[in-house]
């Protein structure tokens, strides 16, 4: 099963290879990774798509909590969380298609943020669905590359403060 | 007052109470030898062979339970001492090893001696450090201390460039350690603790399965405490030998692969197996699906990533075995009543039938070629009133030690488990050596293993560490060729060593003293006359070339189905003398 596991690093050299290097090491996959400083400087945040039954997750939890430099680890999945993607796509527009891309630009709401008379270069954010839903109308266009971030991911809040709002009211 | 970094790093290893540095210099740290040089508090053992170094290093820290030293350095310096820190790794040995690195401005040069030994120390360490500039390096230092001594030990690398040992800075050595992402588990959970003192209580036919973590937490006391209230037989692993007095009628010896019949059969038909500072190592287990089928398990380990790697777990316990046996004794005297001799006495007559059935055996025949199991058991009963300390290499003497060298206490033990490093005993030993001069400090080698770092005797010789070196001599690599006999039809691809050298010439011509034990009439007087002599020694018996290695529980078969002597195909094979022998039958038969 997919698991995405947030992990809060040291902000230093050296940290994402020995992040690598525990996957590769003991034969953990990755499927994608994302990293980037935090509020906080010193530290880094990571994001990680990974795959395996529940002992393999369980070792890697354990395994990144072990790593000297990992600060925390959370396994999104044991909670509700929001993922989101962002893809970079150039496609090659011939007169006729220009207004079909567009239109498709529309429905998704990216946006184009380069343009040439023959391509656009379109952005778009969302979650892994709807960036292979893009992906899939307007293949027929010309995909010229294709760049996409992998996930990056947190949890929701456990209780949105306006339900909790309403029940305070309701007690009171 | 500003100081040098060579000056910094011998202040600090002073602070963290270093009085032996293995060592082997190199361009990049002569500096930090050249300040070694002009002190007189720490000892710096040149060894011959930067592996040398770190297996001395590994030996001191098993034997002492303190961090290990060595220093070694760039390019070569730090691949050759690359085993020896995944030695430690496997083993959760403290080292702490310093590596020379080229002047920061050079890093990523390809300069002369250069290696990147941050990435290539990364999978076999526990952390490493590279110090870019010499304000860090008192506080890198503290904390390479402070990370391999700490939680489940194991080796830490600090690389330090030229020109941070010959900068100046500031000195302060930091009074303590605060690191955020690393607090490992002391106590362990009460509410889970609770729980193994109820399933201890209610359990029929329980074992305890103790391993290093016991050794390393210093909890034999514990150990012993926790075995005598419940009257729990004791499986010891290999890493674990000591921590619990081998003569001790609660021990069952050591479990596993070459482990006795009864520990096996103890840990395959328990109800409840006490798992303490033990890992489920593949050696251990056996088939993994099929061990010990019918047991609850609690585990007890200071390391998380321990727990439910290999083998399910009822009751985790991570924590400090010291402070989780405390705890756990705490509750058990208040709880535990009745009679556990009467109680236990179903479980304990099962045991003794099969410890009857199947204890370890060989056949010594008077006038017959020397059997290695003799070999040990002689040397055991000749110096077990010295208690001396005792290192091996790895391979079928690995074993037999381990079975008839039944030690007493914790810390006598030195030898490789995980890793299974040929090579490892004569430096290891030398390590505890230097760390107590006075002490006996035994080697049981083969002739295979000993020959990977024979030339660790010259700085035996030249640094007065009197380790005798008991070489069990069957011109074979023993284990090999037992699995050859075995599994591949008895083809020795590679096994039979041939020429082996005279160990006694060699001995000699390092300065050391050879003697050689001919026949069985011999062997006594030999071992005593060796056990007499002031310096190094070798010993060496030749061996009967063909005795295996049993019980034996071939790789991934069951705890309960071991191999307990030769098949027939192959006892008629060995009689048919000259038959097994590949080349020179006179060289291995005589021998």
């Amino acid at each position: 099963m997919e698991h995405i596991i947030s992990v809060t690093v040291e902000n230093k050299f050296g940290v994402l290879s020995r992040v690598a290097g525990l996957f590769s090491g003991r034969g953990f996959n990755i499927e994608s990774l994302s990293v980037a400083p935090t509020l906080d400087p010193s530290m880094s945040q990571m994001t990680l798509v990974t795959s395996g039954d529940d002992r393999i997750i369980e070792q890697i939890v354990k395994q990144l909590n072990k790593l000297i430099d990992v600060i925390k680890v959370v396994d999104l999945n044991e909670t509700e969380f929001v993922a989101r993607e962002t893809a970079l796509i150039k496609v090659h527009t011939k007169d006729e298609d220009r207004a079909e891309a567009l239109r498709i630009v529309d429905i998704f709401r990216a946006n184009v943020i380069d343009s040439s008379p023959s391509t656009y270069t379109i952005e778009v954010s969302g979650d892994p669905r709807k960036i292979e839903a893009i992906i899939n109308l307007l293949q027929p266009l010309g995909i010229k590359e294709l760049v996409r971030t992998g996930r990056v991911a947190v949890a929701r809040e456990p209780i949105r403060p306006a339900v909790a709002q309403a029940k305070k009211a309701a007690r009171e | 007052m500003k100081l040098t970094g060579a000056e910094i790093f011998i202040e600090c290893l002073k602070r963290e109470g270093v009085k032996t540095v293995f060592a082997l210099p190199g361009g990049v740290v002569l500096k930090i030898f050249d300040m070694l040089h002009q002190q007189k508090d720490i000892e710096v053992v040149l060894t011959r062979h930067e592996q040398g170094a770190g297996h001395m290093a590994e030996g001191y820290a098993k034997a002492t339970g303190k961090a290990g030293v060595c220093l070694v350095t760039s390019g070569p310096g730090m691949t050759n001492v690359i085993t020896a820190l995944a030695d430690a790794y496997m083993d959760s040995v403290p080292v702490v090893c310093f590596s020379g690195q080229v002047p920061t401005s050079l890093i990523g040069n390809d300069a002369f001696q250069e290696a990147d030994n941050i990435g290539l120390s990364r999978p076999c360490t526990k952390y490493n450090f590279l110090v870019k500039d010499v304000n860090d390096l008192a506080r890198t230092i503290k904390e390479a201390f402070y990370i391999a001594t700490t939680g489940r030990p194991g080796p830490v690398l600090v690389d330090i460039p030229k020109d941070v040992s010959q900068n100046q800075a500031e000195f302060v050595y930091p009074t303590s350690v605060s690191i955020r992402g690393y607090n490992p588990t002391y106590e362990g959970n009460k509410w889970q603790i609770k729980q193994a003192a109820e399933a201890i209580a209610k359990a029929k036919k329980p074992v305890l399965y103790v391993g290093g973590g016991v050794v390393f937490s210093g909890a034999s006391q514990e150990l012993l405490e926790l075995a005598e209230l419940t009257q729990i037989p004791v499986d010891m692993t290999l890493m674990g030998l000591g921590v619990f007095p081998g003569e001790h009628p609660l021990s069952l010896g050591m479990l596993g692969m070459h482990g006795t019949y009864c520990a096996n059969m103890a840990i395959h038909y328990s109800d409840l197996v006490i798992a303490i500072g033990a890992r489920f190592d593949d050696r251990v287990t056996g088939k993994v699906s099929e061990f010990c089928p019918h047991a609850k398990v609690i585990h007890i380990d200071i390391d998380p990533t321990s727990i439910r790697k290999n083998i399910h777990v009822d009751i985790p316990i991570v924590g400090d075995c010291k402070a989780v046996l405390r705890e756990l004794n705490q509750i058990l005297r208040a709880t535990v009543n009745g009679d556990q001799k009467e109680l236990r006495k179903p479980w304990w007559d099962q045991i003794h039938q099969w410890q009857k059935m199947h204890p370890l055996t060989y056949h010594q025949e008077q006038d017959g070629p020397i059997k290695p199991q003799h070999v040990v058991k002689r040397l055991y009963e000749l110096t077990k009133d010295r208690d001396p300390i005792v290192s091996t290499d790895v391979g079928q003497h690995q074993m037999w030690a381990a079975q008839y060298f039944k030690l007493a206490k914790p810390n006598r033990w030195l030898t490789s488990g995980g890793l299974g490093t040929m090579g490892f005993g004569f430096p290891a030993a030398m390590g505890a050596q230097a760390a107590f001069r006075d002490r006996l400090v035994l080697c049981i080698a083969g002739d295979g293993s000993v020959q990977m770092n024979m030339q660790e005797m010259a700085t035996a010789v030249v640094s007065k560490l009197p380790v005798k070196i008991i070489v069990l001599n069957n011109r074979f690599h023993g284990m090999v060729r037992q699995w050859q006999d075995l599994f591949y039809n008895g083809r020795y691809a590679s096994s039979y060593l041939g020429g082996t050298p005279d160990f006694v010439k060699l001995a000699e011509a390092y300065g050391a003293v050879g003697l050689r034990a001919e026949n069985l009439a011999d062997l006594d007087g030999v071992l005593k006359a060796a056990l007499e002599t002031d310096g190094p020694v070798i010993v060496d018996v030749p061996t009967y070339p063909y005795e295996n290695c049993y019980p034996m529980i071939p790789a991934g078969g069951c705890n309960h189905e071991m191999i307990l002597e030769d098949p027939p195909e192959l006892k008629k094979k060995q009689t048919g003398v000259g038959k097994a022998v590949p080349e020179d039958k006179d060289t291995v038969l005589t021998a």
